[in-house]
């Protein structure tokens, strides 16, 4: 049931992206200061903001936004991650012991401390929040799929790949990197609803994507200075992130219990 | 348990070398000159100059290094660019502020997530057990950043109860808290019924119920005192979250801990009181996971053999 709730909400918000523009008659940009913080009304459904601009426009276009970054990261971590973990748990000794150091520090920063970190060194911008939320998202990958691949090079078939002096790219390519993958989709899917969290939350603190670029952190922001006369500038683009991430939060719970039924 | 605790610190010194090597390279990727960033383009030359002197930004970068590694063991972070105060004690005073937010927040998490938790696992599978997960996943989602403003909107704003923000009395705390605790209740409540629900098959629960224990009783007379040990593991392990959750809790409600002054550093191009909030952020949640660590060892001991 869940399940269907959250693909039934990130399809609408995917479909809500990619046609929005064509659906939505108003331009995210184009403003009516004299209607400005207007309330919902047939013309302007969720309203307009501080400077006039069409809330639903806005709307799709940071799901654009919100969408792009989260598959951007999530891809780019999962490729970096897999393929570190993959290297890490099979050649074991050094090379692991290496990596493992610089995982446990890329962890002790937590949460999206260390992406704060960066992007406030690096200048505020769309490229940087990626690059940040990249730096501290692959070790989870890494985590999953080195944990992994330590039982899975033990098997038979692995060993007998190498037995018949397979070169150690094709054994990871073929043989030890697939069966992780099912475990990669959870945390991708998980990591989906973390990417979107982590960009609107840098964009919230005015650390991520600039004014008037439209996303869903930096019109919650500017929300937040009109909570006593236009609470729906609030309201909206909160409600929108707050869905979206319960959507992928739903799936990725649905596919962690059919990989692993133990954990429900 | 001596050699544990020694082993497991020991352990932690290169993480910690680790962060703070991190944190000094943080200077080093800002694009341009640190010290005409933070002054601004149009500042005088002899000013970025003396400002990079002040920095320690002239010197090779191995001495830079080793000044910066020394200073931190030293509890010297620098000098803060905007206030001219040494960072530490910036840090220092806002820093019970800070744990006073944490504390309540974990308060709030706690009384919520434990009775979610519990009707989970005891009503597993059924309505009751759907509609508590549905609640923790929605706690889970519920972006920090949006849960504050709608608190402030319908407790502070529609019904007048609370103050919108500010540090004061009582009731300063309560919607800081209540954001900041809502994720880590959610996960708490989750990880609870998980717990519990292990806990409810093993022999000893069984046996509690043949002596004749009602089940309310068994459950919480016997299986929830065990199954609360990964709770309190993961309580530790989640006060980084609340740390970092604290940065944008002290923003929305303008509570003045060490989350807000690292965001008005940033905004103020503060470089060495950046760095100082980071490094103390992070080494926090180091140590505080280290003592979940010893903690976890010292209830169950089949953890200091491994």
């Amino acid at each position: 049931m869940t399940r269907r709730i959250g693909l039934a909400i990130i399809g609408l918000t995917v479909f809500a992206a990619v046609c929005g523009p064509w659906l939505v008659p108003h331009d995210p940009d184009v403003q009516a200061l004299a209607q400005r913080l207007a309330g919902p009304s047939w013309a302007h459904p969720l309203g307009l903001d501080e400077l006039g601009r069409d809330i639903l426009a806005r709307l799709v276009a940071g799901a654009r936004i919100s969408l792009g970054v989260g598959l951007t990261v999530v891809s780019i971590s999962a490729c970096v991650g897999i393929l570190v973990g993959a290297v890490a748990g099979y050649a074991g000794g050094l090379v692991d012991t290496v990596i493992g150091r610089v995982m446990d520090v890329l962890l002790a920063f937590p949460g999206i401390l260390l992406a704060i970190a960066l992007v406030a060194v690096l200048g505020p911008s769309l490229t940087n929040v990626v690059l940040a939320l990249v730096v501290i998202g692959w070790v989870g990958y890494a985590r999953v799929v080195r944990g992994q691949v330590l039982k899975i090079r033990e098997l038979e078939y692995v060993q007998a790949a190498r037995a018949l002096g397979a070169p150690v790219w094709r054994i990871l390519w073929q043989h030890v990197v697939p069966p992780t993958l099912p475990a990669v989709t959870v945390q991708a899917t998980l990591g989906m609803a973390g990417s979107i969290i982590a960009e609107a939350s840098l964009s919230f603190l005015g650390l991520g994507v600039q004014p008037p670029t439209p996303s869903w952190g930096t019109m919650l922001d500017a929300g937040r200075a009109h909570l006593f006369d236009a609470p729906h500038l609030t309201l909206i683009p909160g409600l929108a992130i707050a869905m979206l991430v319960l959507g992928f939060n739903f799936v990725g719970d649905a596919l962690r219990d059919r990989i692993d039924p133990r954990a429900t | 348990m001596v050699r544990f605790i020694v082993r497991r610190l020991i352990l932690t010194i290169p993480v910690l070398l680790g962060v703070a090597t991190l944190v000094f390279a943080l200077l080093h990727l800002v694009p341009g000159d640190p010290a005409q960033v933070m002054l601004g383009e149009s500042a005088a030359a002899s000013d970025v100059d003396e400002l990079r002197t002040r920095l320690g930004l002239d010197r090779p970068l191995p001495a830079q290094y080793l000044q910066f590694i020394r200073g931190v063991v030293q509890g010297d972070f620098g000098t803060s660019f905007r206030y001219g105060t040494p960072v530490f004690q910036e840090i220092a005073q806002r820093l019970p502020n800070t744990l006073q937010l944490a504390l309540a927040a974990m308060s709030v998490a706690i009384v919520i997530a434990i009775p979610l938790g519990v009707l989970g696992a005891l009503y597993r599978g059924r309505a009751i057990d759907q509609a508590a997960m549905t609640v923790s996943l929605v706690g889970i989602s519920m972006p920090n950043f949006w849960l504050g403003p709608l608190l402030a909107i319908v407790f502070a704003v529609g019904l007048g109860w609370l103050p919108v923000s500010g540090i004061g009395d009582w009731r300063h705390l309560v919607l800081p808290a209540v954001t900041l605790g809502a994720a880590l209740a959610a996960i708490l409540a989750r990880m609870t019924r998980a717990s519990l629900i292990e806990e409810l098959r093993e022999l000893y629960v069984l046996a509690a119920r043949a002596r004749g224990l009602s089940q309310t009783r068994a459950v919480l007379r016997h299986a929830l005192r065990n199954s609360l040990i990964p709770v309190v593991t993961i309580l530790g392990l989640q006060f980084g979250a609340v740390l970092t959750g604290t940065i944008i809790t002290e923003t929305i409600f303008a509570w003045p801990g060490v989350g807000r002054l690292l965001i008005q550093a940033i905004n103020f191009r503060d470089y060495p009181l950046i760095q100082g909030c980071i490094l103390f952020i992070a080494s926090t949640y180091v140590m505080v996971n280290l003592l979940v660590d010893l903690a976890y060892g010292w209830l169950d001991p089949r953890i200091r053999y491994e």
